[in-house]
């Protein structure tokens, strides 16, 4: 394969009601920040692939409406429905069709404008469930309490995730929600859905994100440090909640099995020196944890406790606040190999980091990316 | 060029996309809420090969690709696999107030569960393994609301 970097990275500041952007000046805004990050211009970039959701933006074909504030405007542009980092793989997949040199990948939403809970709900089935009245929240719901049941997890567990995220948060200053609160914070604050808290969940979240890929022969141009892909791999599993494992993610363990045996990876937990994962909910980011074979199943809870995830802990995970501290989805996977591209350019914590993306009701597919600090 | 635009408060456009869908529910769906209505039984089909039962039912086995699954009626019982109560008054709820109950429930003799919700329930029995039976709408009407909700099997 050749070799592909991330040599330009724009985060627009994470809000829970951006009420003074509309889609395309975040975007807009995104993509000059990772311009001006790499030391490129407009010209340097070969094609672009934006990522939207129709539900979220309110609007059919919604990609089309942000090329131009991608700058796609007379270029080859295509789009992704989903989460930023399969908007990255597609961008990485046509620098290594051989026709491009450079991608920009563009992802937002804004959460603010609609309301969360009926679009999540469209993505039940409309014969056999919608009508029930599931959503995001509830479905997730269903599978914290089988994860919990199955682990030995505890709410207390959950709230010690929301505890170390918000706090992480108040050192980046993309970050929605920085706070400082305690585990007893979290378990008095509102019940949503058992066994989920409103602290143990993201909060809806306005946020645009950008990344530039380059091809080996394109990274000089760029001034920054490049950050380069190592690995990257997703995996789907079914639709239907009762027809999965809620316990433990079988997508993802396949996604970062084969992501890190492109990476020469054979023992995660020793070889990953940083995570940035997809909390939407405080009890995933362990789930998660385990799928990404950062730890046995049902070990997640023992190493938090222990610190291990802690900022400046063995592994790092969600060391930016997470999307518990600010959840723009769709941009939220995007925002997440942003975070990792800082922390190796910085290199405080190692020289591998592996950001996760994912789409569907409780994390059906995943899309897991190893970034390295050298090719 | 900012401070231009300092005294302007943002106009908020309120709008809504409203669009009617009728969804062909396919024959395997036509047959399982056939037989709920008429039969109150659960269609689901069996894939020998797999040796699985799927519930919901489906033509095709989503494991090996076997066509046209044998039909295996259930029973309106089973048990809870997971749960939880939705507290807050959430939008997708629609007009049910809350607390509202949902669970995966696995009907004896399938081995997928299908989403619900649970009525007559005491929040101390809430648990997997709960043994429930479905509760039948007095005049259905062709959905999975047929069945109003899980009950508690005493």
């Amino acid at each position: 394969m050749d070799r592909v970097a991330v040599v330009g990275i724009g985060m627009v500041e994470i809000e829970g009601n951006k009420v003074r952007d509309t889609f395309e000046t975040m975007v807009f805004s995104a993509v000059t920040r990772a311009l001006a990050d790499a030391g490129l211009e407009i010209g340097d970039i070969d094609n672009v692939i934006t990522t939207s959701n129709d539900f979220w933006d309110g609007r059919t074909i919604s990609c089309m409406a942000v090329g131009d504030a991608s700058g796609a405007r007379d270029k080859n542009v295509s789009c992704v429905e989903g989460d930023g980092t399969f908007g990255a793989f597609y961008g990485l997949a046509r620098i290594l069709s051989g026709s491009y040199g450079t991608t920009l990948v563009t992802a937002h939403s804004k959460g603010s404008q609609s309301v969360s809970s009926l679009i999540t709900n469209a993505a039940f089935d409309p014969i056999y469930e919608r009508t029930l009245g599931l959503d995001m929240i509830t479905g997730s719901a269903l599978q914290a309490r089988a994860y919990m049941d199955a682990t030995g997890t505890t709410s207390e567990h959950l709230a010690m995730v929301s505890v170390k995220n918000h706090g992480n948060a108040k050192g980046n200053p993309y970050a929605q929600l920085p706070m400082d609160l305690t585990v007893a914070d979290v378990l008095s604050s509102e019940m949503i859905a058992d066994p989920l808290h409103k602290l143990d969940c993201s909060p809806v979240s306005d946020g645009a994100c950008a990344i530039i890929l380059a091809r080996e022969d394109r990274v000089p141009k760029a001034k920054t440090k490049s950050v380069w892909v190592k690995g990257v791999s997703f995996a789907s599993d079914a639709y239907f909640l009762g027809d999965r494992d809620l316990t433990f993610s079988r997508s993802l363990a396949q996604a970062a099995k084969k992501a890190y045996a492109m990476a020469g990876i054979g023992d995660p937990a020793r070889q990953v020196g940083l995570v940035e994962c997809y909390d939407a909910f405080s009890y995933q980011e362990l789930m998660w944890l385990e799928g990404l074979g950062i730890c046995e199943k049902g070990r997640a809870k023992d190493l938090l406790s222990a610190g291990a995830f802690d900022k400046n802990g063995r592994i790092p995970v969600n060391a930016s606040g997470g999307l518990l501290s600010g959840h723009p989805v769709i941009a939220a996977g995007l925002y997440r190999m942003a975070e990792c591209v800082k922390s190796l350019r910085n290199g405080s914590s190692g020289k591998t980091a592996v950001a996760q993306g994912l789409n569907g009701v409780a994390g059906q597919s995943h899309c897991v990316w190893v970034l390295g600090d050298k090719p | 060029m900012d401070q231009d635009f300092a005294g302007i408060e943002p106009l908020v456009y309120e709008s809504r996309i409203g669009i009617p869908y009728n969804w062909w529910a396919g024959d395997t769906a036509t047959k399982f809420f056939t037989g709920l209505s008429s039969e109150r039984v659960f269609y689901a089909t069996r894939c020998d090969a797999c040796n699985k039962t799927f519930l919901p039912p489906r033509k095709t086995c989503p494991l090996c690709f076997a066509k046209n699954l044998a039909w295996k009626p259930l029973a309106p019982k089973g048990a809870v696999t997971t749960f939880t109560v939705a507290r807050r008054k959430l939008a997708a709820l629609g007009d049910a107030e809350p607390p509202v109950f949902f669970a995966l429930i696995k009907l004896d003799g399938a081995d997928t569960a299908i989403a619900h919700r649970l009525g007559n329930v005491a929040e101390k029995d809430l648990a997997a393994g709960l043994r429930v039976r479905a509760v039948f709408a007095p005049e259905p009407k062709g959905g999975i609301l047929d069945v109003l909700y899980f009950e508690p099997d005493k």
